[in-house]
């Protein structure tokens, strides 16, 4: 505790080298003792940078994650289906809402970050640049693109920086609801007629990849990797993640009668796991680059959005700004009281 | 290293009674209500009903839904959001009654496995619905969605607060739950009302040009229909008449607040005297069901 204490920040003094340092060795015992670093303390600035750029990505990928399934609001086929979907949307600004906050404690800013997700300077999961033609993707993303956002995620319930760790432990809870959701939509319409069969089984071949490409490169091309875990950011590699949410869908695509599009994917008693083909990495670096089914129309969505509110976010600050103003109580704003 | 991972458990048999899904498992809103209709109530009339109240809200809920990841800010997102799931489960009790109190009023369309509230939902025509006519407006901009969310709200608080008396048990249960929620429904719309009433002068005109669009749908939200009446006066249902006072009340609270002139655009009239609760709808009706209940419609044969 009292070493906690000493990590704090001290604003406004020029910390010399060799007290940077002795900053730089206490940060690293307190992460390799597993414990958390708060946003008052000490932090190297490339920590500082990864996160905010890490949880950022993460808060857009949760706004961005809006479209795909929120395009089936509307549509959906039963009023039971749709208030699941709606509340999932819902959950997924919800998200959103956490991790920006989280972004706030390491000094961003929402404004800023979102200007950058809308003039393409940061990015969002490639996997929402897919699009979703039948109701089945639903249910398919809820299973396979929320299952691996999973594994991705429990691991960083136990993250080294406190307010993202806790915020994804909040996440993670709500993304395995959401997870049986679309696990049980499938359940039900394997069980229902062979034309929603056909659909669930569409919807797999087309999801499939994208979902193992969620985990990230190859390890041997992954470059942020090794600094991340030694900062414990990250725990697990890739590949490892991408093994295990592999040997995990397998027996699941079993029970829903579906079969998972690989050739190469087989039961390796030697190794205890399934081998399996490896996806189009070239798809993945274009579409990561910008140039995949879906990219152009979710930024251009989430920047109309944000700019065509921006005229109400102005009208709440004034409004805001008079009340603060209206220090005597007697403008209109202080009128409003008993109004509503 | 800990790998305790939800999905692990995926496939493993669930208790129905488990909380895991929306629909599933969680309190039953009327659990421990009696399901009699009283004695002297046509059960007809009181299915007409129930269809009336219940497509009001879900074709609101509808609307209000399209705002998801189109809000003004991420806030607006979640509480637009959860105002439609407020009314989308209003609507979902409110068919189901119809169909336990009156079967006949399941559209012969609807294929037998389909439960009442999506068989009456999913298989209309737009003829057979009977919502008024300000909820299946398109939505407009941020302020006019406001406009219609205060009306809309002051209106169906009034009415809940009242129905919560009904000699309906089920009637009686849903409006005391639903007063809860459209209290912060209203509530949350006069917060709006105000912010950009009082806001800057863009966002002062952008409301009161919202609340223009709105008010001609106003007149009909307090005009009765045969059977509002008649259940009324059999002490099931709210005569909308009554309500006028109360709503204009608070309307012009919230509008003097706001620093906003109550508008003067005249009332659409109906169609040969035919309005929404006797399913003579405006044209952007048609499209919203198209949306609504195509995919439905096009697998009839298919379980959701």
């Amino acid at each position: 505790m009292t070493e906690r204490a000493e990590l704090a920040a001290s604003p406004g003094r020029e910390t010399p080298e060799r007290e940077i340092e002795e900053l730089e060795r206490r940060f690293q015992r307190t992460v390799d003792a597993e414990q958390r670093i708060e946003p008052r303390d000490w932090m190297p600035e490339a920590y500082r940078r990864t996160l905010v750029r890490q949880i950022a990505q993460h808060a857009h990928s949760e706004i961005i994650g809006m479209q795909p399934e929120g395009n089936w609001i509307t549509r959906a086929p039963s009023l039971r289906r749709k208030a699941i979907l709606l509340a999932k949307v819902q959950d997924e600004a919800g998200h959103g809402l956490y991790l920006y906050a989280a972004t706030e404690t390491l000094g961003a800013d929402r404004e800023d970050l979102t200007r950058r997700l809308v003039d393409g300077r940061q990015k969002y999961s490639s996997i929402f640049n897919y699009p979703t033609p039948t109701f089945a993707d639903v249910g398919v993303i809820g299973w396979l693109v929320d299952g691996a956002a999973i594994c991705n995620q429990v691991p960083l319930c136990r993250t080294s920086y406190g307010p993202y760790a806790r915020a994804m432990i909040r996440i993670c809870k709500e993304e395995s609801f959401h997870q049986r959701q679309g696990y049980e939509l499938l359940m039900t319409m394997m069980r229902g007629s062979a034309e929603q069969r056909a659909m669930v089984q569409d919807a797999v071949d087309r999801w499939w990849w994208p979902s193992l490409m969620m985990f990230g490169p190859p390890d041997d091309a992954s470059t942020n990797t090794e600094q991340s875990m030694r900062w414990r950011i990250k725990r697990h590699t890739n590949d490892e993640l991408r093994q295990k949410f592999v040997d995990m869908t397998v027996p699941q695509a079993e029970k829903l009668g579906v079969t998972l599009p690989d050739p190469q994917l087989r039961w390796n008693a030697e190794r205890g796991h399934h081998d399996f083909g490896q996806p189009d990495w070239d798809e993945f670096w274009r579409v990561v680059k910008g140039d995949g089914p879906c990219n152009a129309q979710r930024v251009a969505h989430r920047r109309r959005a944000h700019e065509d509110g921006a005229w109400v976010r102005e009208a709440a600050a004034a409004y805001a700004r008079k009340r603060a103003g209206d220090a005597g109580g007697t403008g209109r704003a202080a009128r409003t009281e008993g109004a509503a | 290293m800990s790998w305790d991972n939800a999905y692990e458990s995926l496939t493993e048999e669930h208790d129905v009674s488990g909380h895991w899904a929306f629909g599933t498992g969680f309190a039953d809103a009327l659990a421990g209500v009696g399901h009699d209709v009283p004695a002297d109530v046509d059960r007809a009339e009181l299915a007409a009903y129930c269809v009336m109240l219940g497509d009001d809200a879900l074709v609101f809920a509808q609307r209000l839904s399209e705002w998801c990841s189109n809000a003004p800010e991420l806030e607006e997102d979640v509480a637009l959001a959860n105002i439609a799931l407020d009314l989308l489960g209003q609507a979902r009790m409110l068919l189901t009654r119809a169909g336990e109190v009156d079967p006949t009023v399941r559209p012969a369309a609807a294929p037998e496995h389909v439960p009442d509230e999506d068989a009456l939902a999913y298989f209309r025509d737009e003829r057979a619905f009977r919502n008024v006519r300000m909820v299946e407006q398109e939505p407009g901009d941020f302020a006019e969605t406001v406009a219609r969310l205060l009306v809309f709200g002051c209106w169906r608080l009034a009415l809940f607060e009242r129905l919560a008396g009904s000699r309906d048990p089920v009637l009686s249960a849903i409006a005391a739950k639903g007063v809860k929620e459209l209290a912060y429904h209203r509530d949350h719309a006069a917060q709006w009302a105000l912010r950009l009433g009082d806001g800057t002068e863009f966002s002062r005109e952008r409301m009161r040009a919202g609340l223009d669009r709105v008010w001609p749908f106003v007149a009909e939200l307090f005009t009765p229909h045969p059977v509002e009446t008649r259940l009324a006066e059999a002490g099931v249902a709210v005569d909308p008449a009554e309500l006028r006072s109360t709503v204009d009340d608070v309307l012009d609270r919230v509008l003097v607040a706001a620093g906003l002139p109550r508008p003067e655009t005249p009332a659409l009239p109906a169609a040969a005297g035919l309005a929404g609760r006797h399913g003579v709808h405006t044209e952007p009706m048609g499209y919203l069901l198209a949306e609504m209940q195509h995919i439905a419609r096009s697998h009839p044969a298919a379980v959701w």
